[in-house]
């Protein structure tokens, strides 16, 4: 690891750590996935016992709220620079813009990682009590909601995964557009436009098109667990649509951070 | 000596700048040089009309994705009724013909059925009724499917309706039809009026309605019907096309004291299943003498098909999501960019009167949005629908007043939804916080009750009963219809409230908040 790199890195976990916004972002991001994900769990009722519901996925719905906390957290991260004037400091000491790009997602990303392992984990536990009381269980036929289960693995982590690339869309974006307020639109009319219209459009050929290639319809196929069969894209292949989406969008970010004046 | 006259010193500038209508102009000033809002302003409506014409597919795209027993899905090549509806006529019909004057009557003793709960099966049927099976007299323009009708009959257990142009239901005596408690029904016809009236004895009658069916031609045909519509568990998660399971049913009912005056020409009765042998046939269908009566029995059903997804107007206004998230990030940096720059003390400084700049603020963001949403969901209204007809997908037509009601409430949601973006903001004074916190109360509720389609039916209408979202309820372009069952989800576009009862709680929740951040203005310092 370069002397730069290490500097910036220093430079912005000091900037995350002493600013009280990030603390209590993080914090309303997991306290709203596992609130999100328990009253939905609650919701579910299953009377006849033969409905196709997905445990892990129900578990795990309180992500489709946090990722706009998250979202806020992230875009927050680089544009309250530009609203104070900090990211001329911060410019001007680290004059590598790459570099300070780079230490941002990757302070980011730790974070994110962090408060999406508590968040997720929350998650299942609330999912697990919750969706027994209903007879979502493997006594009543469903898939065990155990992490010990790859597939319930592979949602968990995903999801960890999923929310970590939504903040580095968010910082990316952020990055290019400057303002917070257009910033966080933009996250989140792409976040949230592509289900609406995919929904709308019901099964055509056209709305599949629009659910595989939406970063969150097409990223949370991540938690999908029974019925892979039906979704317009394979797991991991939706992750890494989303992961398309959060690379060309910090490659836009950083390649106007280089050249553009402050 | 004199004193002079004193004349106190007046200035030569005109008089006081603070009223209101000042006020609204300098807001107005504010709003319209800002290059970015503007921009902002333009990109809304230009995502109205460009998401919107995404909306609508191919025809009969839908129907794998949903169970084709439960939406009625878009139609390709669906009848239509005598309103320019898509209609379901099916029916067993058993008639004669009837001149532009004359009676029919006839009095039911009995009503049994059986339905396939499975599927297309009819191997393991059980027996029972569906609410909404029918059986009983009409008269009918014709046997051809979606010709006018007027039409008196005993329902599962709905009682005695009337029911005429697939539409119209009016409600008679209630109670189900037995041997001990047979049901008398008799429709008159006088032209293009028909009347329908039911009896519990023959002697005693009692008008159930009169309605006007226009065009009705000097010999139509009338006589007895059976349908019955295919039984439906509706499991919808308020999906857009909602799942479900069922299968075909039957209904059989027994008539006798037939009488027919002003037949023309005299005849035997002839049998016709109108529109043609339903699936998943019956092999009972059709009718036989017995005794002095008829037994009918029929499957199908004479109703509208309620329009969903892609047959639905409110389709092409699914781009006002994406108007609404560009005009909500407008108006929240319409306020808090004045905290940002500090521009809020001028402001104040200029006219102290704290609710009045908020009030001024909220008519400019307001009227903006406004003005700039109508036009574009006109747009996308113009545009798409011909081009959606034009490949095949047939969009059940709305009542003019029902339109302009839609389009000028889509506008107005916007415009109430940029005003309560701007009311957050003064409240929170952060711009993205107040954006992501608008979204979350207008957008997300919709996205947890629709696409997301994990919450069940009764969870999801209540987050469309209670948040903002519910405001949606303003492009609801066609009424749920009591006799006919169907997956009336908001998915489908038929939301829990009524289209103003649900914009009047996005009005109060858009009130509340505005009053609570004029009560902060006043309070906080700047």
């Amino acid at each position: 690891m370069s002397a730069d790199l290490r500097d910036a890195l220093r430079a912005e976990w000091t900037k995350a750590r002493t600013l009280a916004s990030t603390g209590w972002l993080l914090l309303a991001a997991v306290v709203l996935t596992v609130a999100v994900s328990t009253a939905v769990a609650a919701a579910v009722t299953c009377a006849a016992g033969n409905c196709t519901e997905d445990p892990a996925r129900i578990s795990l719905t309180g992500v489709d709220l946090g990722q706009a906390v998250v979202a806020v957290l992230a875009v927050l991260m680089i544009s309250s620079e530009y609203s104070t004037g900090m990211i001329r400091i911060t410019l001007a000491a680290m004059p590598r813009r790459t570099t300070v790009l780079a230490a941002k997602a990757a302070i980011l990303t730790a974070l994110v990682l962090a408060a999406g392992t508590i968040a997720v984990l929350g998650c299942v536990l609330a999912g697990q009590i919750m969706l027994r009381g209903h007879g979502i269980d493997p006594a009543h036929g469903y898939p065990s909601l155990s992490l010990g289960a790859t597939s319930v693995l592979r949602a968990a982590a995903g999801s960890v995964l999923y929310l970590a690339l939504i903040a580095l869309l968010s910082l990316g974006t952020a990055t290019a557009v400057r303002d917070s307020a257009t910033a966080i639109g933009v996250v989140l009319g792409l976040l949230y436009l592509f289900p609406i219209v995919g929904a709308v459009m019901g099964g055509s050929h056209l709305g599949r098109l629009v659910q595989q290639i939406g970063p969150m319809t097409a990223g949370l196929a991540i938690q999908a667990t029974t019925g892979l069969g039906h979704l317009p894209i394979s797991p991991w292949a939706g992750l890494g649509v989303l992961a398309a989406w959060s690379a060309a969008a910090l490659l836009a970010g950083g390649l106007l951070l280089r050249r553009r004046d402050v | 000596m004199t004193a002079p006259a004193l004349t106190s010193y007046r200035s030569a500038a005109p008089a006081g700048h603070d009223g209101f209508a000042q006020l609204l102009w300098a807001e107005w000033t504010k709003f319209r040089t800002v290059r970015g809002w503007i921009v902002g302003m333009m990109v809304a409506g230009l995502l109205t009309v460009g998401v919107g014409l995404l909306s609508h597919g191919e025809c009969g795209s839908q129907a794998s994705a949903s169970a084709p027993v439960v939406t009625g899905g878009p139609a390709c090549t669906s009848p239509l009724g005598p309103g320019g509806e898509a209609v379901t006529d099916g029916f067993y019909f058993v008639h004669r013909g009837m001149g532009s004057d004359g009676s029919i009557t006839a009095r039911v003793t009995s009503m049994t059925g059986s339905y396939s709960p499975d599927g297309v099966s009819t191997q393991d049927l059980k027996p029972g009724l569906q609410p909404w099976s029918k059986a009983g007299i009409i008269i009918k323009a014709s046997a051809s499917e979606g010709s006018a009708y007027a039409a008196m009959m005993v329902t599962g257990s709905h009682g005695v309706r009337m029911q005429w142009n697939f539409t119209g239901d009016a409600a008679g005596l209630g109670g189900a039809v037995s041997a001990a408690s047979p049901r008398w029904l008799r429709l008159t016809r006088a032209g293009d009026t028909v009347t329908g009236y039911d009896s519990l004895d023959g002697t005693h009658w009692s008008v159930v309605g009169t309605v006007t069916l226009t065009g009705l031609p000097p010999t139509a045909l009338a006589g007895l019907f059976a349908a019955s519509p295919d039984y439906a568990v509706v499991t919808s998660r308020s999906a857009g096309g909602g799942s479900g399971s069922g299968g075909p049913s039957q209904a059989t009912a027994a008539f006798d004291r037939v009488a027919l005056r002003g037949a023309r020409p005299a005849g035997a009765w002839t049998g016709t299943a109108v529109g043609g042998a339903p699936g998943g046939s019956y092999p009972v269908l059709g009718y036989r003498q017995s005794g002095g009566g008829l037994v009918v029995s029929g499957s199908g059903d004479i109703s509208p098909v309620p329009p969903a997804g892609e047959g639905s107007v409110a389709n092409t206004l699914v781009g006002a999501f994406a108007g609404l998230i560009a005009m909500v990030v407008v108006a929240a940096m319409f306020i808090t960019a004045e905290y940002r720059r500090g521009l809020i003390r001028v402001t104040l400084a200029a006219s102290p009167c704290r609710s009045r700049i908020l009030a001024a603020k909220a008519i400019v963001v307001g009227s903006a949005a406004f003005v700039v949403a109508l036009p574009a969901v006109v747009a996308a209204t113009l545009i798409e629908e011909p081009l959606a007809r034009s490949r095949g997908v047939f969009i059940d037509p709305v009542p003019v007043l029902t339109e302009v009601r839609v389009l000028a409430g889509t506008a107005a949601l916007l415009a109430v939804a940029a005003v309560l973006a701007l009311a957050l903001g003064a409240v929170l004074r952060h711009s993205a916080v107040t954006v992501t916190a608008v979204i979350a109360v207008i957008v997300l509720p919709y996205f947890f009750a629709v696409p997301l389609a994990l919450l069940p039916a009764g969870a999801a209408d209540w987050l469309l009963r209670v948040t903002p979202a519910a405001g949606f309820a303003i492009q609801q372009p066609y009424p749920a219809y009591p006799q006919v069952t169907s997956a009336y989800t908001p998915g489908n576009g038929y939301y829990p409230l009524a289209p103003w009862a649900g914009f009047a709680v996005l009005c109060a929740w858009t009130a509340l908040t505005l009053g609570l951040a004029m009560y902060l203005l006043r309070r906080r310092d700047a």
